[in-house]
């Protein structure tokens, strides 16, 4: 059988960056085919060349067995490839029914708002439900946006769907509900590309993965055939990878003094602990995060002792992409007896210090005068979390640790939160994906709105994810720390 | 080009601009040097405000204020030494320019009130108080023309002999200097470049009040445009009249612009279109070329340099940003 979508012995280079190597991909209709990879693996890149985004240097792409030439992504959409991509493109001024018009070309001003000339039907339908057509897209939550970026591709009469990244910002009820959405869209005929870094979501969805690893295909093949071992090691390299088990526990350190109390239900968090923070988007959790931050209002939060906090956001409100590493570095610690002469800093001994942290912290930068707007998503964050530890802080408290990170770096910061931990520092994190949490953590706690409970000590994923939407769980207001681990 | 269509002889009346710039000893100290000084010091300020991301663009509106303030004083000290007095001039010209943008400011850390309008309408306001002030408490004893007496002399700059540059120069160039050394060395400096480049990650990663940097960057950039009308008065025109000012706070945006808002570059920038308007006169006396067409030169200077600076930037960020955006 032909399959819809085919891209042969693709290359692509950007100046001296070898982004994708002589790699194949197929796409038949009627599954799922995951595409995964480290950070920079070139995955993104394959994606762009099959939506007419990018042109590839070498190598053909075939639609329906045709050679085709993709000049640009409407060329792609007229042969039926939809693109949704990591970040939303949705108009946020526009309702729902506008941002479909829009993209299915019949936007006409002239006739007013409001009406949706677009009719879903089958899958399309089944993602309008609790999507109001007049709702303006800013009003929408993030779940809801993401449906709407995959409604734009299907309003263009996708049967070919490329996916990026689409569940990193959802919960886990939100996932599945999505998943059942892919399958049912192959089921009808469709075809969906997914690239994505969670190793579960590619062996719980797709029928058929493939793995690239610096620009080249390290692995093909049925996913049933699969575990998270092979697939990591096709991401990796044949480098050994901590199994979760040998991971979680360990051994750590006495407790010390006691480094944060958050008020509601009195839950105390001692100095060298792990603690997680979940939470369905919006129901404060965020707040909470940074009150402790002391950035925020959030009721009965109190703090002693000094924090340090890393932002989700790493290029908003983490870094100044324009600035250098070390001005970065002097950003976010200030007038540090290091470098603070009176009114006057000394960079050269701020300098100093950030090649230190780059060596220690094997963040692959060009220097400490590079811009750290130029650095990686994971050597942003290994920065962040350096500076964050350079105030050696009480405690520590970071959004989404690992968010857009790949195996290897995700890796690296858990180890280094855990070392944190065992300094004892009491580290809080709050990540979308609950199965960090659960991981990476010793306790956790749920937001649910607003208010704040702990989930029994050894909690499954099932069960915090129930208390994150609420499912009735009275009885778990904890007392004093007593869950705690010796 | 243009001149020749216009029915210029083109070749007159570029040597003429020549001339008028820096056809002499004269033109160049007492006509070029003379009028980059506020383009300089407002340039400066301007600048000032645009590293931290704010658009004071009511450079002209503070400069009128400063100089209607450095006036009044400037008639107030006869008698004091030459240092008090023009330190009394300047101080009082840097109040009213602080003055003249703290309703912007206020408005913008308060409400949000775009600094752009804000800035700008206030011009107009300050315009018309020139011209109440030549008409009305501040009018000639003679009570004929429309400007004040002159100042006194003991405020009044020295000047290079046999010139009209005057000391206000050497302060643009101090200024400057300071400029840099505060953006570059000093803490001070690098909040006000944080804000500017990263407002939000100022304020959460580096717990800097991103409200108080800018309100305290406007404030300075006013007390800069200030100081340029108090310069101005105690350095050239001895008094006050309407249309003190050839648009010297709207070329300054051009000058910080064109600059990059490098202090360095001020100067420089400061010096090409001081050396621009000076020859714009030569070019009117000698060859009748309206001055006019001199903006017109300034205009396509200005946008030949923006344009060649795209260029430059379009080929160089193609291999570095694009293998970055493989990243997400």
């Amino acid at each position: 059988m032909t399959p819809l979508l085919e891209l042969r012995g693709i290359r692509k280079s950007f100046g001296p960056v070898r982004a994708v190597r002589g790699a194949d991909f197929s796409l038949a209709a009627g599954e799922v085919h995951a595409l995964v990879g480290e950070n920079g693996a070139g995955k993104s890149t394959l994606m762009h060349i099959a939506a007419g985004m990018v042109p590839p240097d070498a190598g053909t792409v075939h639609v329906d067995g045709q050679d085709v030439r993709l000049q640009s992504p409407r060329d792609a959409r007229e042969l039926g490839i939809g693109m949704v991509h990591q970040h939303f493109t949705s108009i946020a001024g526009l309702t729902v029914g506008e941002n479909l018009e829009l993209a299915a070309g019949r936007l006409d001003p002239s006739r007013g708002s409001g009406g949706t000339g677009w009719t879903a039907s089958g899958v399309g339908a089944r993602l309008m439900e609790g999507l109001p057509p007049k709702a303006l897209a800013s009003d929408l939550s993030v779940a809801q946006r993401q449906r709407l970026e995959i409604l734009k591709a299907l309003a263009t009469g996708a049967r070919i769907l490329l996916l990026d990244e689409p569940t990193a910002l959802l919960t886990p009820a939100e996932v599945e509900e999505l998943h059942g959405l892919i399958r049912e869209f192959v089921a009808s005929g469709g075809a969906v590309a997914l690239i994505t870094h969670k190793l579960r979501e590619v062996l719980g969805t797709s029928d058929r993965v493939t793995v690239l690893r610096r620009g080249i295909v390290t692995l093909r093949g049925a996913t049933a055939e699969q575990t998270e071992q092979s697939l990591a090691e096709a991401m990796i390299g044949s480098e050994g990878i901590a199994s979760r088990e040998e991971r979680s526990g360990g051994q750590r350190g006495p407790f010390a003094a006691l480094g944060v109390a958050v008020g509601i239900g009195e839950i105390l968090l001692r100095a060298g602990e792990l603690v997680g923070v979940a939470a369905v988007e919006g129901n404060g959790h965020r707040e909470l995060l940074r009150a402790i931050a002391g950035l925020e209002q959030f009721p009965g939060v109190r703090v002693t002792g000094s924090v340090a906090f890393v932002p989700e956001d790493r290029t908003a409100e983490g870094l100044i992409g324009e600035l250098s590493l070390t001005e970065n570095l002097v950003l976010g610690l200030g007038a540090d007896p290091r470098w603070a002469r009176g009114a006057r800093l000394d960079w050269t001994a701020a300098r100093q210090r950030t090649t230190e942290l780059i060596e220690a912290f094997d963040i692959i930068a060009p220097g400490p005068d590079a811009r750290a707007g130029t650095l990686s998503g994971g050597n942003q964050q290994k920065l962040l979390l350096a500076r964050a530890l350079e105030r050696q802080p009480a405690v520590l408290v970071m959004e989404n640790p690992t968010r857009g990170l790949d195996v290897r770096t995700t890796e690296e910061i858990h180890r280094r939160l855990r070392a944190a931990a065992s300094d004892a520092v009491t580290v809080i994190v709050h990540s979308t994906d609950l199965d960090e949490v659960l991981a990476l953590t010793d306790r956790v706690l749920v937001v649910h709105r607003k208010e704040v409970r702990e989930a029994p000590r050894g909690a499954d994923r099932r069960l915090v994810g129930e208390m994150m939407l609420g499912v009735g769980t009275p009885s778990l207001r904890s007392g004093q720390s007593g869950q705690r681990k010796r | 080009m243009g001149l020749a269509a216009a029915g210029y002889d083109p070749l007159l009346a570029l040597g003429a601009l020549w001339r008028g710039a820096f056809g002499s000893w004269y033109a160049l100290t007492s006509a070029t040097l003379v009028r980059s000084i506020p383009l300089i010091i407002l340039g400066l300020g301007v600048a000032l405000g645009f590293r931290t991301g704010v658009f004071n663009i009511g450079a002209e509106g503070q400069f009128y204020a400063g100089a209607i303030a450095a006036t009044w004083v400037g008639l107030q000290v006869a008698g004091w030494p030459a240092l008090a007095a023009i330190g009394a001039v300047w101080t009082a010209a840097m109040a009213a320019g602080t003055l003249w943008i703290v309703v912007p400011v206020l408005l913008k850390v308060r409400f949000g009130v775009l600094e752009v309008i804000s800035t700008l309408l206030l011009n107009f306001v300050a315009e018309a108080m020139v011209s109440y002030a030549v008409t009305g408490p501040l009018m000639e004893a003679k009570r004929i023309y429309p400007q004040s007496d002159p100042i006194v002399a003991a405020a009044r700059l020295p000047a290079l002999p046999g010139s009209r540059l005057h000391l206000g120069f050497l302060v643009a160039l101090v200024l400057a200097i300071l400029f840099w050394w505060l953006f570059s060395r000093t803490a001070w400096g690098f909040r006000l470049r944080a804000v500017g480049l990263g407002p939000r990650a100022a304020e959460v990663s580096g717990r800097i009040s991103s409200r108080r940097v800018v309100a305290v960057a406007l404030l300075c950039s006013g007390a800069l445009a200030g100081l340029g009308g108090g310069v101005e008065i105690s350095g050239v025109t001895y008094a006050l009249f309407q249309n003190l000012s050839p648009g010297y706070g709207f070329t300054a945006i051009a000058v910080a612009l064109l600059a990059r808002n490098h202090p360095i570059g001020v100067v420089c920038t400061g010096l090409l279109f001081g050396a621009l308007e000076a020859g714009a006169q030569g070019m009117q006396r000698e060859a009748g070329v309206p001055a006019v067409a001199v903006q017109v030169t300034e205009a396509v200077i200005i946008l030949v340099i923006v344009l060649a600076e795209v260029l430059v930037r379009r080929t160089g960020t193609v291999r570095a940003s694009r293998p970055g955006a493989e990243e997400r």
